[in-house]
């Protein structure tokens, strides 16, 4: 049972991850498993460039940087992650939730 | 603390029903950017959203007009303090056209797309797009005149789509 992972780890009360950095992919793919997203190539083109940003700025990308920086359309995202793409992603990725709004 | 769950996302989302009503009324360039930025974020967060162009708000939507949008510098109560344009001065001309190429910079540097762009984005993020019939009529446009993926629509027939939808108006 992949769930049992995540009893292992912490989350806010919004089911974000608390700390980034001990994120690894097989949590990603619980996290995936327990939002009903099934994760392809093109999530984790998603997932690896929202850690990546991440990293580098210290805050998750926001939507629209997510679709201008890698190879993913606007209309792919919404496929990708239903019902809030910027937001499931970033839960995901094992980031905080992002407070952009574009 | 709570585990991550489909419920967790959808307190407000899609499975929840909720569903926003936008009108957009007005075409000047500052008053643009207030529904296309409210409907995004509702996409964003799972929420759908309906949007009705009407009256100088189908500028936004119309091809001819929507990367030509103006910021108004008379009798406009925004004018002050973001601008420091007083009235008297904002008739001299050129200075809407100062005014509106002053806004795209600083929308450009929020990293908001430009009006045409983000209609598209809109579109593609399955917010559906109304052109009101009646306005349309007023202003001699068919619907080869607006934006791709719109759908025109009578006041009444918006009625019956956003029923049960939180509405709101600029």
């Amino acid at each position: 049972m992949t769930q049992d992972i995540l009893d292992t780890i912490a989350f806010d009360d919004e089911g974000f991850m608390v700390d980034a950095s001990v994120w690894t992919e097989e949590i990603a793919q619980a996290i995936g498993e327990a939002l009903e997203v099934k994760l392809s190539d093109r999530h984790w083109e998603v997932i690896k460039y929202a850690r990546q940003e991440f990293e580098a700025q210290g805050e998750p990308p926001t939507l629209r940087r997510i679709t201008q920086q890698t190879e993913v359309s606007m209309k792919e995202m919404y496929q990708l992650f239903p019902g809030g793409p910027a937001k499931i992603a970033a839960n995901i990725a094992g980031l905080k939730k992002p407070t952009g709004c574009i | 603390m709570a585990k991550p769950s489909r419920a967790l996302h959808q307190s407000s989302g899609e499975a929840g029903g909720r569903k926003l009503a936008l009108i957009a009324s007005k075409g000047s360039l500052d008053m643009a950017y207030p529904p296309l930025i409210l409907a995004n974020a509702a996409r964003m967060s799972g929420i759908e959203v309906e949007m009705f162009f009407t009256f100088w708000g189908l500028d936004i939507i119309t091809k001819k007009k929507m990367g030509k949008l103006h910021v108004a510098t008379v009798g406009n109560p925004n004018m002050h303090p973001w601008f420091g344009i007083p009235t008297l001065l904002g008739a001299l001309p050129g200075m809407s056209a100062a005014a509106s190429w002053m806004m795209r910079g600083e929308i450009k540097k929020l990293d908001f797309p430009p009006v045409p762009e983000f209609m598209q984005l809109l579109i593609d993020a399955g917010a559906n797009v109304y052109g009101c019939k009646m306005s349309m009529d007023m202003m001699k446009l068919t619907k080869d005149d607006l934006i791709e993926g719109s759908v025109v629509l009578g006041a009444m027939e918006f009625m019956d789509i956003t029923e049960g939808a939180q509405v709101i108006f600029v």
